[in-house]
């Protein structure tokens, strides 16, 4: 095995392995934890794949906001009660169908799978000359600007309705 | 191979200077913190006092290492030394002088940013492995405080990765030739130093460990070296934060090259940089009062942030008119 398989293999069984205690764990803090180790794998497999621009963002944004909004809320609610009520106890039969039904739809895709795509605009070498940031951002401002404001609308009607959710109590 | 030796000794060079400094920076605010309400401070071990830091390291190494009861172990254990990690390792973008760096890589401040936001795990963990109301209240407060000057922060540096048109720290230095950026963006400047005071939980914005109605925050059940490392993270982080601030707005390493200056090495005018920063720190904190908590947020979110914004704007509009 040369460097970059190993690297690679290493990446796949730990994002494999670490998913799944994230989902086994009973304190839903230490599956928070579980899942910060997993984000960092996931952002090391960024960087090993040149993506060092994605890799910080996924920090940033999944590590250092999300997911800590995750840890407040789990912090704050009463878990051993939850754990108790019977409507919680069996939704893993629920997960399991949905899963194995995405599972079904990707099945006749891995034959189209293949690890060498060809070629698209804009090549590594044209990446790295420009800058990563440059590039992600002139691509986002021009060719997907639709998308992207569309996107900052849904976040700003999100952000509308919690706000008018969390004030109705007050006066 | 060669290259892989010489990294690993620079990395040792950085970490047992950084040590020094951190050890030392204690020292320092004691002294001026001392000086400012007209005491001494530290003065009894070695002359002035300069053995202190040493004195306390061997203290806080043979203290006995509580563990509160039901608390939980492992994160427990973990929290402290996540902090010390994350604060370490934002010193590998650094760069010392033209030629000293660890690692030169293209998106330097993101990577100081999401690790200062992995730091700040260190503190909700804690707060909430101790099983104790005063340390999860640190911990929340603590968790809100740092997300929201986070944004700030980040935001203010979207001036300056403008400016220089890269987010590579070398290239923001270069970029800064004749000229540094607090010129240009004195309101990011402001700001970012604001918003890292609060980043670091220092006064009058340390909440988080607020004495006089939290015990310690979320290091009240911490002894021994397991609290030496918050105290640590804590120094640690102030320097980081210092040195990002003369990096970014006060041209970094470069420094007056004309007469006798020309000989001083470079990585005296960072350090001079970084020690003026800190000592803004001390100064801030014997001056000020501790402000109330939602004082704290209101300031976040209705003043820095649209300062903030409002600064990329204007930055932008003359970037594009010039």
């Amino acid at each position: 095995m040369t460097l970059p398989q190993i690297f690679f293999a290493y990446f796949a069984v730990a994002l494999t392995g670490l998913s799944l205690l994230v989902v086994t764990r009973r304190n839903p803090v230490h599956g928070v934890m579980w899942m910060l180790i997993l984000f960092i794998h996931v952002a090391g497999l960024y960087l090993f794949l040149n993506a060092e621009f994605l890799a910080a963002i996924q920090i940033i944004v999944y590590a250092g906001a999300i997911l800590v909004l995750y840890l407040f809320v789990v912090m704050l609610l009463n878990l051993k009660k939850i754990e108790k009520e019977r409507k919680f106890q069996h939704i893993w039969i629920v997960g399991l169908l949905v899963s194995v039904a995405f599972l079904t739809l990707l099945i006749p895709l891995l034959g189209k799978f293949s690890v060498y795509p060809p070629p698209g605009e804009y090549s590594v070498e044209r990446i790295n000359s420009e800058g990563q940031i440059m590039t992600v951002g002139r691509v986002l401002y021009t060719k997907f600007l639709l998308p992207f404001e569309i996107a900052s609308l849904i976040l700003l009607v999100s952000i509308i309705g919690a706000v008018v959710l969390s004030k109705r109590k007050l006066n | 191979m060669i290259e892989f030796a010489i990294l690993i000794l620079k990395i040792a060079i950085v970490i047992g200077a950084v040590l020094l400094h951190v050890a030392y920076v204690v020292y320092f605010e004691r002294k001026v913190i001392g000086h400012m309400q007209s005491r001494l401070g530290p003065m009894r071990v070695g002359p002035h006092g300069l053995l202190q830091p040493i004195a306390d390291g061997i203290k806080l190494f043979f203290k006995e290492d509580i563990i509160p009861a039901h608390a939980d172990k492992p994160i427990f254990y973990i929290a402290p030394v996540l902090g010390v990690v994350a604060a370490l390792s934002s010193f590998a973008v650094i760069p010392f002088w033209e030629s000293f760096h660890i690692a030169d890589i293209n998106i330097g401040l993101l990577y100081i940013l999401a690790l200062s936001s992995v730091g700040s795990y260190s503190i909700i963990l804690a707060g909430w492995a101790s099983n104790s109301k005063y340390s999860f209240l640190g911990g929340l407060r603590s968790s809100a405080q740092v997300i929201s000057y986070e944004i700030a922060m980040g935001l203010s540096l979207v001036g300056v990765m403008m400016l220089a048109g890269s987010a590579n720290l070398r290239d923001i230095v270069a970029a800064q030739s004749g000229i540094p950026f607090i010129l240009f963006q004195p309101i990011a400047f402001f700001v970012f130093l604001m918003a890292a005071i609060a980043e670091t939980n220092r006064a009058p914005f340390d909440m988080p460990e607020a004495e006089s109605e939290l015990v310690a925050g979320y290091a009240t059940e911490y002894s021994g070296m397991r609290f030496g490392l918050f105290f640590m993270a804590e120094y640690a982080g102030m320097f980081v934060m210092s040195a990002i601030a003369s990096v970014c707005f006060l041209g970094g390493w470069s420094g007056p090259d004309f007469w006798l200056f020309a000989h001083v090495p470079k990585v005296v005018w960072l350090l001079l940089k970084i020690y003026a920063f800190i000592f803004f720190y001390f100064w801030i904190r014997a001056t000020l009062p501790r402000y109330r908590y939602d004082q704290l947020m209101n300031l976040g979110w209705k003043f820095f942030i649209p300062l903030a914004l409002a600064n990329i704007v204007i930055t932008a509009l003359i970037k594009l008119a010039v």
